[in-house]
């Protein structure tokens, strides 16, 4: 029997359907379980397993291999401050430190009340626009130590169900990496990317 | 004719839609108002003050303001672009609206009060020096296409070389015309990209798979990020006309998890794609079928080396697999599987556009065509670079990238990410390809250039690198596990101001082991970044053991503390 409602076992079919080997799709469907349960739990993983034919225990070392792939609860909003080779050479350390300071959680951790966790990366590939940090995995560049707080303050006040880099950029935001504009109408609903088809991205009201 | 949306059933149906695209736009000139970097001043209200001025005018019909993304002249902010001529004007109010409506674009004069450095000689965007000097062949649909717009793509002439080989050519002529156009790898290894679809056809087995590889995890490169996010279907059909020359049924494009965007923006292409009967069965009546899919990755570098990435593609960890045998002869699912990187399948419909042979006649004796190099860094225009293979460094950061902020010293810039080096101001003038970044000790990597002034220690910056591959780290094997540890605590004590001359001799042995012993790339090539240090700057590596200074004044338990102080109270 499965833990999933039948609208993500669809989902679950589909993306195992798109693969010549369903254990090719356990990936996929870990993106799947995170959204259903906020992050990876123990029954998550062994529905996961259930459906790609791994064993519960094959299926946990996948997942703890990649770091995008959270078995612990995180807060509504992951903050993820790049401090790789560019970002570092235009103030990405001072930009983590005033988000750790604003928040109060030191890199690699969740608050207590589940609000924010903070983390700090490797480059994001907005080094055009560094400093970067991303929200729920939604890019914000070109922000200095004092935006980055107020953005952190944003988001304690405001509560955003959804974020998404149009909106966070233009009000937190700086220099950004590219020459065009890119016209978003999604967010992130949760500390996972926005994925349409596992789900975890909500169209835009924009 | 072929109607909005609906299925594209032959090339001529193609060039079709093309036509009747062009049709439909001519007599349209656009504004282009930068809506990105400028917001802060006023471009918003700028905008606006454009709209207002063309419906005054009644120009509507024939004239569109458009919000684009920065110009890559944020010194003159707000910045817009006056189709058609493409001229440019900063430093835009509200109140230079109806001047620049009524004289530029009602009668195609040119206001000379407006232009860069006031100067009618700046007047076009291509008399910008960011924009003369480069060559933007694989960029030349990046930021002029809607890119969640496939009608834009077909109307500059995507899908036509797709089009071309589907329908007149043989696979194996495909195969040899990008053997002619000598396209090496833009993933960093820089593999002759038509052998190796060579060796691949040639590998028994009952399926062969393709994977492009948009992983790109090495700090400071953007470029295939561009390439997904700016211009999809090029991408698409790059990887369309590999599958038919290499006679795959099923491709897959690995992009990373950190890049929602381009996520988003691969899938809305390919959905649209099979709409047009561009990808799926029978695609422009050539009996020839393609089904691509996304797989998102989850945050480990090392997927981007190609044995681990299959790994991870069969629902494995991420781990490096021995070679041989490569993944053209066994790879996902033990079938042949060609991967290559993003930029290198943009630029497969280049080449059979213009001819392998005549690609060939760009670029160097063993690099042809051009690369794409990510600019960043402590420069003033960071960003995309196209230029020729044989470009110069010095070309690229001070003709294209303005130079270095607040006039400082070029001190080095850092090339090929973790697997590459640091080369220094005397290399300024060399030409870059594969081979002659080589010889000094870097490499072409995937095109990262990372600019660093006198204000950059570059002991720091060998043990961020450092520090990176220990992290990033499969563990497999033990050289690469415990080397990098290694080598990032000797770099910790020379910055720590703890190290020895003993230190240095110790860096190289073992940086040395690491090479020669480490499974995979990332092991072979993590200790790249300081062996190259320490081939050029082992002056500052001595500074720091011998005279305990940091002479970039970075390092600060080797700074005095009055400066210390003061530092403190900088940052
Ligand atoms: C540690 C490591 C990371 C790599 N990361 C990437 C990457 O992010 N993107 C990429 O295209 N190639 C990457 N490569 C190179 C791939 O293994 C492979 O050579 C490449 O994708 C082949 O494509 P190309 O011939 O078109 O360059 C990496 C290699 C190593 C050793
Ligand atoms: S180094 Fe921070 S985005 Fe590239």
């Amino acid at each position: 029997m499965s833990l999933w409602p039948a609208e993500t076992q669809e989902m679950a079919k589909k993306l195992i359907g798109r693969y010549p080997d369903p254990k090719s799709a356990v990936m996929p469907l870990l993106y799947l379980a995170m959204r259903q349960d906020g992050y990876l739990t123990e029954a998550g993983m062994r529905e996961v397993a259930s459906w790609t034919g791994h064993t519960p225990a094959q299926v946990q070392s996948v997942a703890t291999f990649y770091g995008m792939f959270k078995t612990e609860r995180l807060g509504d909003y992951l903050v993820s401050v790049c401090t790789s080779i560019s970002c570092m050479l235009l103030g990405g350390d001072e930009v983590l430190d005033a988000v750790e300071d604003e928040t109060g959680v030191p890199h690699g951790e969740t608050d207590a009340e589940g609000l924010f966790s903070v983390e700090h990366v490797e480059c994001l590939g907005a080094c055009g626009g560094a400093p970067a940090m991303q929200v729920n995995y939604e890019l914000v560049e070109g922000s200095t130590p004092d935006q980055a707080r107020s953005l952190c303050r944003w988001l304690r006040e405001e509560r955003p169900e959804a974020v998404n880099t149009d909106a966070m950029q233009e009000q937190f935001g700086g220099r950004r990496s590219f020459d065009w504009a890119i016209t978003e109408d999604n967010s992130a609903v949760g500390p996972y990317p926005a994925f349409g088809p596992y789900g975890t991205l909500r169209r835009g009201d924009t | 004719m072929t109607e909005n949306g609906s299925r594209i059933a032959s090339p001529a149906d193609l060039s079709a839609r093309r036509e009747q695209l062009i049709a439909e736009d001519v007599g349209i000139r656009r504004i282009l108002v930068c809506s990105t970097g400028c917001l802060a001043i006023g471009a918003r209200e700028v905008e606006a003050a454009f709209r207002e001025g063309v419906a005054a005018a009644d120009l509507q019909g024939e004239v569109q303001v458009v919000a684009t993304g920065c110009h890559g002249l944020c010194a003159m902010a707000p910045v817009v672009v006056i189709e058609p001529n493409d001229v440019v004007y900063g430093r835009n109010r509200i109140k230079y609206v109806p001047d620049v409506i009524e004289q530029t674009v009602k009668s195609g004069e040119i206001i000379r009060r407006f232009c860069f450095g006031r100067d009618p000689e700046m007047a076009h965007l291509g008399d910008i020096p960011f924009y003369a000097h480069q060559t933007k062949a694989v960029l030349r649909n990046v930021g002029r296409v809607d890119p969640q717009q496939i009608d834009d793509a077909i109307q500059r002439g995507v899908y036509e070389a797709a089009g071309q080989v589907l329908t007149s050519m043989e696979p194996d002529e495909v195969v040899e015309e990008i053997i002619a156009s000598g396209l090496r790898g833009r993933g960093g290894g820089g593999f002759p990209a038509g052998l190796k679809w060579k060796i691949c056809k040639e590998s028994p087995g009952s399926t062969t798979y393709l994977i492009c590889n948009a992983d790109e995890g090495d700090p400071g490169a953007f470029m295939d990020r561009a390439l997904l996010e700016g211009d999809p279907h090029s991408v698409l059909e790059g990887m369309i006309i590999a599958a038919y020359a290499l006679e795959a049924a099923k491709g897959f494009i690995y992009v990373r998890a950190e890049y929602p965007i381009a996520v988003e923006h691969i899938r809305i292409a390919i959905e649209q794609a099979h709409e047009r009967g561009l990808l799926g069965p029978d695609i422009l009546g050539s009996n020839f079928s393609l089904d691509i899919e996304v797989r998102e990755g989850a945050g480990a570098f090392v997927c981007g080396e190609e044995t681990a990435m299959i790994a991870s593609l069969e629902g494995e960890r991420g781990m490096a697999r021995p070679k041989p045998p490569y993944p053209a002869l066994r790879g996902y699912l033990g079938q042949p599987t060609i991967i290559n990187n993003v930029e290198t399948f943009a630029n497969v419909p280049v080449i059979i556009g213009q001819g392998g042979v005549k690609f060939a006649e760009s670029g160097t004796e063993g690099s042809k065509g051009t690369k794409i190099f990510a600019l960043a860094g402590q420069v003033n225009n960071t960003g995309l670079v196209e230029v020729p293979m044989g470009a110069t460094i010095r070309e690229i950061v001070f003709d294209v990238g303005g130079g270095l902020p607040k006039k400082r010293e070029f001190k080095a810039v850092q090339m090929g990410g973790p697997s590459g080096g640091c080369v220094p101001a005397s290399y300024l003038d060399l030409p870059i390809d594969y081979d002659s970044l080589r010889e000094v000790g870097a490499i072409m990597g995937s095109g990262g250039m990372i600019v660093m002034d006198e204000t950059t220690c570059i002991v720091d910056i060998a043990r961020y690198f450092i520090s990176f591959c220990a992290e990033e780290s499969c563990g497999l094997c033990a050289p690469c596990r415990f080397g990098t540890v290694r080598l990032k605590e000797i770099l910790d004590r020379i910055c720590g101001g703890r190290g020895t001359i003993d230190d240095l001799n110790d860096l190289e042995r073992l940086a040395e082991v690491v090479q020669k012993t480490s499974l995979c790339g990332l092991g072979q090539t993590a200790p790249n970044p300081v062996l190259s240090t320490l081939r050029h700057f082992r002056d500052e590596y001595l500074a720091h053991v011998a005279d305990r200074t940091c002479p970039a004044g970075v390092c600060t338990a080797l700074l005095p503390e009055k400066e210390v102080a003061t530092a403190a109270k900088e940052g």
